[in-house]
């Protein structure tokens, strides 16, 4: 199973194994790192599973749609690396991930 | 010995179990236990009448957090057991088996129960609600013998469930007292086009129909029997026509409610360290103008949730979040924020032909509400609107060349 680096909003880090076939956010989920709200469960109808994505993934990633875009820009601190986790499906072609729990808006 | 918690917890769904969660982020050390009516922990509601339905999510992907989430938060699990009483002077909890509960502080989160048909036929086999896991998991369970499907209830649950159920393959008819779908929740631009929709992809709409009762063979509903005289063959019906807040036991206790049990704006009934919070909180809204009112949201649950959490904390906290609200119909998404309710005017902004387009609710000039269909930019760009009170010129917000947020 793929490694996935997830670091909390306290700079602590958890490196965990997520099974293949589910989202980023049902991986930090499942993880157990509970700052992670994902209000409407993974349907990108919200932006309370933002997190940033480590530079190194950028191109690995897929793209982002155009509601992605959107409901990130309603996040007061987007950044070039945001993302909504719930839209990146994790699997081993993205093993090793790391990513940053957005702060809380 | 009798169990006791510093913070009992009755209702296992989102707000209750959101008010756990945010407890132990605010470093709550004392004891938690939840208490629900149902065998599952805490799940995820709004699956139940999309992707659950539909078999795309199986049940442990809908849960709010795994099962070894919660004893290592140190959260007592309390499943399948129902509170029937509560005695605020004792600080006690009684569940149907009998056993006594007590608690130092109480947050009452049970959400409410279908309202059910009081014709004859409502309890029948094939007659079903869609409130929870095992709701679903029956009519899942019939589908197979299943091929015509009549929805009780133009609201968001018979439509949603009535969009999953077509593409299955059942024909399906929804049955609407009034004369338009979801005529309580939006307005007529928004009613009229999810009608369209649902017709175009075979769904029959029929409006302003009043049900008598639901035919029967063998005990097995057959049909229903409208008051005009007219037969609906079918072998399920399904029930969607909103809820009653399940708030009888703290009533009965001596809580100020009726329709809810009422809260201040920091969460609390009217009983000693007895809290409210999600569907059966009734509370003043102020984006409904300051009006009482129960919300039935995700949002709500998890808002209020998050607020009590702080003032049981030692951080007072008001409940004061912007309401917003989704609904997956087909390739649709709706999103809504604030609250449409008492609206003086409509603007529609966009056309609905093209299936991606805004309806944006005034009162007395100022934006109250936006239900965005396939507009991801203007329900994210509208909610400052909201939150502001802002009183634009309509036919600015009525065009779309100008961005909500130059507004």
């Amino acid at each position: 199973m793929p490694d996935l680096t997830i670091v909390a909003r306290d700079g602590t880090e958890h490196v965990v194994e997520a099974d293949d076939g589910l989202s980023v956010m049902e991986a930090i989920r499942d993880a157990g790192v509970d700052e992670l709200m994902a209000i409407c469960g993974g349907c990108c109808s919200c932006a309370t599973c933002h997190v940033y994505v480590d530079d190194a993934f950028a191109d690995r990633l897929p793209s982002m749609s155009e509601d992605e875009d959107e409901l990130l820009d309603s996040a007061s601190r987007r950044r070039p690396q945001s993302r909504l986790s719930c839209q990146i499906p994790f699997d081993d072609s993205l093993d090793g991930l790391r990513i940053t729990i957005a702060p809380e808006e | 010995m009798t169990a006791h918690y510093d913070i009992l917890i009755v209702g296992a769904g989102h707000a209750g179990a959101q008010a756990a969660i945010a407890l132990r982020q605010a470093k709550f050390e004392g004891t938690i236990a939840i208490v629900g009516d149902e065998p599952e922990i805490p799940y995820e509601r709004p699956p139940l009448s999309k992707d659950y339905l539909a078999g795309d999510k199986p049940f442990e992907r809908i849960l709010i957090r795994p099962g070894a989430f919660w004893p290592e938060r140190a959260v007592e699990m309390l499943t399948g057991r129902r509170v029937v009483a509560v005695d605020p002077a004792a600080h006690t909890a009684t569940t149907v088996d009998g056993a006594t509960i007590g608690y130092g502080r109480l947050i009452w989160a049970t959400g409410g129960s279908p309202r059910s048909l009081i014709c004859s036929g409502h309890n029948l086999v094939g007659v079903h609600a869609v409130r929870n896991r095992a709701d679903v998991d029956r009519l899942i369970g019939e589908l197979a013998t299943t091929s015509r499907v009549v929805v009780i209830g133009g609201g968001y649950i018979g439509l949603e469930a009535a969009a999953v159920l077509t593409k299955l393959g059942k024909h399906v008819t929804v049955l609407e007292a009034m004369d338009r779908v979801l005529a309580r929740v939006a307005g007529e631009p928004l009613s009229r086009f999810y009608e369209a929709e649902h017709r175009a992809h075979g769904v029959e709409v029929r409006l302003g129909v009043t049900v008598d009762c639901i035919e029967e063979a063998d005990g097995r509903a057959t049909g229903v029997h409208l008051a005009d005289g007219e037969i609906l063959r079918c072998e399920m019906v399904i029930v969607g026509i909103g809820i009653i807040p399940a708030v009888e036991p703290l009533l009965a206790a001596g809580a100020v409610g009726g329709n809810g049990v009422r809260v201040d704006s920091q969460c609390r009934t009217s009983l000693p360290d007895i809290f409210a919070i999600g569907d059966c909180a009734l509370h003043a809204n102020a984006f409904a103008g300051g009006a009482e009112i129960r919300l039935e949201s995700v949002q709500n649950a998890n808002d209020m949730a998050n607020a009590l959490a702080k003032t049981l904390t030692g951080n007072p906290t008001d409940y004061h979040a912007v309401p917003w609200f989704w609904s997956n119909q087909y390739d649709l998404r709706l999103q809504t924020v604030g609250l449409s309710t008492g609206h003086d005017a409509a603007v529609l902004r966009g056309d609905p032909a093209t299936r991606s387009f805004s309806l944006i609710y005034l009162k007395q000039g100022r934006v109250i509400a936006l239900d965005c269909v396939n507009m991801v930019r203007d329900y994210v760009q509208g909610r400052s609107l909201v939150v502001e009170g802002k009183s634009p010129d309509p036919a600015k917000l009525a065009d779309t060349n100008v961005a909500l947020k130059e507004l």
